[in-house]
Parts: structure tokens; C-alpha cells; sequence
């Protein structure tokens, strides 16, 4: 009677599409991360630095992030509305067009059609493909949610319907322009407004795509894999509220002292302070989660995935609000110090528990185990080592880039040129570099794993659920 | 009545899009109805059509990666690069430009600091300048003649004034001189300080 069927083809579909452009994205990092110390391996004009950058971060946002945010949202939508996906053939042209649009976006990138919003560089046609594509995802999402068999709506739904709202948006506000060709547009805001609406959107799309839909993924399968219930509903629901009513005041903490108003400026640090408040609710809560047994970490391999996905991003959203502070910024903006923040939560926080999701999810739909928990744990021990070296090696130079810039000789004249403070960055490059190869190693033992456990079982398109 | 909410998804989506709205209306759809944010200096000129087409590629070879172009207010960075940035210089900029990181210099007092032949020189190889850049080489765009038709368009979109004189010169000129046609006017509405 209960015998209907879960749509595990999309789920597994978007999962290999993100997995695929996850290499493409890291591809590119690690060939952008050559050219920070051999320009030579610059080949104009279609790959170079400017250009290629750009891809290796949407391709990693779009590709790999909202690739995998789309297929495990699927997945978790439709065990806790315990039904299958409203517009299950919706789901699927969703992803045939998600992988053409993402396709189209790093094609059109290495053209140069590049409005230069901070993650939000595509031209105007390609906004619309963009918005067609949340469009049919949210209504699924939604419709699903809507027509749920259990009435109560567990934490990850929250944070998934938080996900497609805020995320809607914040793209299309930000993306209003005015169109000057198909390949071209001009931001409707300019100057310090056209600063403020980029950085409201930019700030929250952190929040929005890296923060929500991940937390949703941490609260469902932080339970499924370890069994042990969520510490505390009371707490998941101070910290769901106050991190959605928070995040969006703190944008301007990526303007501190240029011309944008002081008082916007200060208002967006004051908030960004209040912001560890909730974030650290979820760290707390999954750490007193697991703290009914630490045992876990040991007997089952997903655990550590977690709690050190869980523990970057608690680091993340402590070092992210100093960095607001002024007197941290004035140092530190403008240096690597900033991609080494960045990269401890892509690389720590989400990728470790988008690949721990993906650990749960492929067996289960393919009826198996994982093909080796000991890839998995090389996978692991290699991605931590890899962003660590990165992250620590950025940290050190940015400071010391900071700290050049500002200094000054006995009669106050400044003590270096620019390019004297270039030259020394170069060993912490090639440092990040090494970092970066042993993450991707890392991911490719993962890729691996992925692989020869689709092989050696087999996809189940019903299951039968009481 | 606290716990109907998880029951209710219509009801729990209204109440996030307002919960998220407030913030955006406070820091940034009032501030966006001010004047405080929308400020121009008397100095500041719309850019020629040189000028956008140089802005064009400015964006399309992605420089804001590597160059910033807002100078804080910090004495050592004065000192470095001049006169701190005013809201009011950057109104024919959509979007801003400013950028978020250095790994080449700041660009935001470019404007007149070096002749056009320096442009030139640097951009065909910044390694023979500066042995320790990593700057990619730009000389080819030097092959790459204008299109003054999508220049036209590009004008049109922004609301420039141009002539169709002014259009008629674009086509001998290259990518490259409208690259440095910008840089060239980047910062100089602001009066140089000592």
C-alpha cells in the first residue's frame, strides 16, 4: 500500500552532475593558483587569471554547490514530507537544464561576459536561465512540502524553505540591470548604492547557499548516520530564527572604510558580531548531539565528517565577525588573508558535509555499503591536511602583506613598494598550491569511493516505506 | 500557538520573507532612498566613449580580481596610492568597481599617473618592468580592433552623451588604447592632495 516511489534517478543525477563540476571548479583553483606564481601559465584570452577565477568559484558555487544542494534537497524533501516529489518529471528536465545552464555559464565566463558582481558575473540571458532554474526547483520544493504526509516540519525543512525564498530574492534584486546587447548589461544601482546592494546580496548568498541549505543537510543526516538524536529542538529553533533575521543587516562588513555611510557600515558590524550567537546554537547543539556518545566518532566513519564540518564552521563564523571588526579589517581586507577565510568554509565546512551527505545517501539508494570506509577516511584525513595548509599558509600571508604594507621607516615614509611586498608572498603561493593538490587528492579518493559503490550495487527507483 | 508554525509551511515561508525583509529594508532599501547614496561630485564627467569601452574590458578580463579601486582613509595608504576615495566619484560606475583584494595595487588614483606609453609597455610585458609581477601579459589586445556599433549600444544603456563624430574615431582604435583611455580617467574628478 505504502509502495510509492522516491525519484532516487534525479537525486543521483544532480549528485554526479555537482561531482562533476566540483572537478571542473577545483580544476580551475588549482591551475589559478599556479598562475599566482608562474604567469606563463597564463593563455590569453581566454585563460587567464581574470577570467578563470571566475569560473573556479561560480563553478564551484553553482556547479558543485547548488548542483548538490538541488539533489539532496530532493532527497531530504522527500523522506521527511514521506512522499515522493510532487512533479517528479519537473525534477528531471531540472536537471538536464541545470547541467546545459551550468555548461553555458563557464563558456560564457571564459568569453569575458562578466558584469563583475561578486558571484553574480553572469550576463543577463543566462540570470533568466538561472531564475527558471530556482523557479522549478522551489516549486517542487514547496508543492512537496505542502502536500507532506507528516505534519510536523522537521528543522531541515525550515532551513530548506529559508533556502529557496531568500535565495530568489537576492537574485533577482541584485541581478536588475539594463540590457545592451545579449551580452551585456549594466547594473540598475550604481556607485556606493550599486556597493551595498551587491554586498547585501553577495554577504547573504554565503548565508544562503553555503550556511541554510548545509545546515538542513547537517541536521537530517548528523541524526540518520550516527542515531542519535538532535541535542535540542528548542535550541534549532532560537538559532533558525535569529540566524535568518540576522544575516541580512551584515553585508556592509565587506565595506569597511570605503565611502559607503559609516552608519551602514557600522550597524552591518554590529550585527555581524550578534551572528555567532546562532551560528554557534548549531555548532553547540550538534556537538551535544554527538555528545551522548562520543564513541561515534570512532564506530561510524560519517561522525568525524560532521563534527569537523560542524567545528569549521564555527571557527568560520568566529574569524569572519573579528574580520568585520575595523581595526582587524584595516589590516587584513585587501590580502590573502581573506581567501584563506573563504576557503576554511568551502573547503571545511561545506565540502566535508556535502561529501559526508553523499556518503549516506549512494549506498542507501543503490542498496549496498560503502564500497571502503578506509578510502573514506584517506579521503578525509587528505581534505583537512589540503585546506589547513591552504587556510594557515593565507592567514600568515596576509598578515604579513597587511603588516608591509603599513609600515613606515624612521622619517614616516612607507618602508616597501608594492611590488617588494609582492615578491614575498610568493613561497605561501606555491605553500597553497601543495595545499590545494592534497585536497583534491583527497577528493579523488572520494570521487572514487563514490564510483565503486554505484558499481557494485544497484539503484533502486521504489522503496517501500511504512 | 508557538509550535503551529512548523505545521504550516504557507504560513512559516510568509513569516521568513518578512523575518529576512527587515534587514534589507533597513541597510538597504531606505539608505537606497536617501540622497546619502546617491552622490556626485561636481568634478566627476560621464565617460566618453573611449573610455566605456575600456571600462567594458576592464570588467570582461575580470583586472577587479587583482586591483581594488577605493582608498581608505588610513594615512599609510594615502601615502601609498593618494587621496582617500569620496562617495561622489564612482556614480557612472554600474556596478562599483571597487573590488575586495590586492594582489596587484590599488587602481583607484591610476588616472595621469603615468603617460600612455607606460600603459603600453606594461601591459605588453609587466615582467620587463617589474621582474617580480605576476601580472599576465595584455599586449595582444593591441590586435583587437573596436566595435563602435556595440559601443554605441553600451552608451545608450548608460545614458552617456556622445557624438556620432566621437563614435566615427573608434574605429581605428584599439582594445588596448581604450584600456588605457580609462585608466587614464579613473580618480581625477578628486583633486589631487599633496
Amino acid at each position: 500500500m505504502s509502495d510509492y516511489q522516491y525519484d532516487n534517478q534525479t537525486v543521483k543525477g544532480f549528485i554526479v552532475s555537482s561531482i562533476f563540476w566540483g572537478v571542473v571548479g577545483i580544476v580551475f583553483g588549482l591551475w589559478i593558483s599556479v598562475q599566482m606564481w608562474m604567469p606563463s601559465l597564463n593563455f590569453p584570452p581566454y585563460f587567464t587569471f581574470g577570467r578563470m577565477r571566475v569560473v573556479h568559484y561560480d563553478g564551484l558555487a553553482y556547479g558543485l554547490g547548488i548542483g548538490a544542494i538541488f539533489g539532496i534537497t530532493y532527497y531530504i524533501v522527500m523522506r521527511l514530507t514521506k512522499r515522493p516529489l510532487l512533479f517528479p518529471k519537473l525534477a528531471r528536465s531540472h536537471l538536464y537544464l541545470f547541467n546545459v545552464g551550468i555548461l553555458l555559464a563557464v563558456i560564457s565566463l571564459l568569453a569575458g561576459m562578466n558584469t563583475s558582481k561578486f558571484v553574480g558575473e553572469l550576463e543577463w540571458p543566462l540570470v533568466i536561465a538561472v531564475v527558471i532554474l530556482w523557479v522549478m526547483f522551489a516549486v517542487n520544493v514547496i508543492g512537496t512540502i505542502i502536500k507532506r504526509k507528516d505534519e510536523q516540519m522537521y528543522i531541515s525543512l525550515w532551513y530548506i524553505l529559508a533556502t529557496v525564498i531568500a535565495v530568489a530574492v537576492l537574485y533577482i534584486v541584485n541581478n536588475l540591470s539594463i540590457p545592451a546587447g545579449w551580452t551585456k548589461s549594466y547594473h540598475l544601482f550604481s556607485g556606493v548604492n550599486s556597493a551595498n546592494v551587491e554586498w547585501w546580496y553577495g554577504h547573504n548568498l554565503v548565508g544562503f547557499l553555503l550556511t541554510t541549505p548545509i545546515l538542513a543537510m547537517f541536521y537530517y543526516f548528523l541524526p540518520k548516520s550516527t542515531g542519535l538524536p538532535i541535542y535540542s529542538h528548542r535550541l534549532s529553533i532560537v538559532a533558525f530564527w535569529s540566524l535568518v533575521f540576522a544575516y541580512l543587516w551584515t553585508g556592509a562588513h565587506h565595506l569597511v572604510y570605503t565611502p559607503l555611510p559609516d552608519w551602514i557600515q557600522t550597524v552591518a558590524i554590529a550585527f555581524t558580531i550578534f551572528l555567532i550567537a546562532p551560528s554557534w546554537g548549531s555548532v553547540m547543539n550538534g556537538y551535544y548531539t554527538v555528545g551522548s556518545d562520543w564513541s561515534k566518532m570512532q564506530t561510524n566513519y560519517l561522525t568525524k565528517f560532521f563534527i569537523l564540518g560542524i567545528t569549521f564552521y564555527g571557527l568560520q563564523t568566529v574569524q569572519g565577525p573579528t574580520q568585520g571588526l575595523r581595526v582587524v579589517s584595516q589590516l587584513i581586507h585587501y590580502t590573502d588573508w581573506v581567501p584563506g577565510h573563504v576557503h576554511m568554509g568551502t573547503m571545511g565546512w561545506v565540502t566535508m558535509t556535502v561529501t559526508a551527505s553523499i556518503y549516506y545517501i549512494i549506498p542507501k539508494i543503490y542498496n549496498t555499503k560503502i564500497f571502503s570506509e578506509k578510502v573514506a577516511n584517506i579521503h578525509f584525513w587528505l581534505v583537512l591536511i589540503g585546506q589547513l595548509i591552504f587556510s594557515i599558509t593565507m592567514w600568515i600571508t596576509g598578515i604579513q602583506q597587511g603588516a608591509l604594507w603599513k609600515a613606515t621607516n624612521a622619517d614616516g615614509s612607507l618602508k616597501y613598494t608594492f611590488v617588494e611586498v609582492l615578491a614575498k608572498n610568493y613561497p605561501y603561493w606555491q605553500l597553497r598550491t601543495i595545499g590545494g593538490l592534497i585536497f583534491t587528492v583527497g577528493m579523488l579518493f572520494f570521487i572514487y569511493n563514490i564510483f565503486m559503490t554505484m558499481r557494485q550495487g544497484k539503484l533502486s527507483l521504489a522503496e517501500s516505506k511504512a | 500557538m508557538s509550535d503551529e508554525i512548523y505545521k504550516k509551511p504557507i504560513i512559516f515561508a510568509i513569516v521568513s520573507v518578512a523575518v529576512i525583509l527587515i534587514g534589507t529594508v533597513a541597510t538597504m532599501v531606505i539608505p537606497m532612498l536617501t540622497d546619502e547614496m546617491h552622490p556626485k561630485l561636481a568634478n566627476l564627467k560621464p565617460y566618453t566613449a573611449l573610455q566605456l569601452a575600456g571600462k567594458d574590458i576592464y570588467q570582461r578580463e575580470g583586472c577587479i580580481a587583482c586591483h581594488t579601486q577605493t582608498v581608505r582613509p588610513l594615512k599609510t595608504e594615502v601615502m601609498r596610492y593618494g587621496e582617500y576615495s569620496k562617495a561622489g566619484e564612482f556614480a557612472y560606475d554600474r556596478p562599483f568597481l571597487w573590488g575586495a583584494k590586492r594582489t596587484g595595487p590599488d587602481l583607484a588614483r591610476i588616472g595621469g599617473k603615468y603617460p600612455d606609453e607606460w600603459h603600453e609597455i606594461h601591459f605588453d610585458n609587466p615582467q620587463a618592468m617589474y621582474p617580480e609581477s605576476n601580472m599576465p601579459v595584455y599586449g595582444w589586445m593591441k590586435q583587437n580592433k573596436l566595435d563602435p556599433t556595440a559601443i554605441e549600444a553600451h552608451m545608450k544603456a548608460n545614458d552617456f552623451p556622445y557624438t556620432q563624430e566621437e563614435l566615427a574615431l573608434l574605429k581605428d582604435k584599439t582594445e588596448l588604447d581604450a584600456l588605457i583611455a580609462y585608466l587614464q580617467v579613473i580618480g581625477t574628478a578628486v583633486t589631487k592632495a599633496q
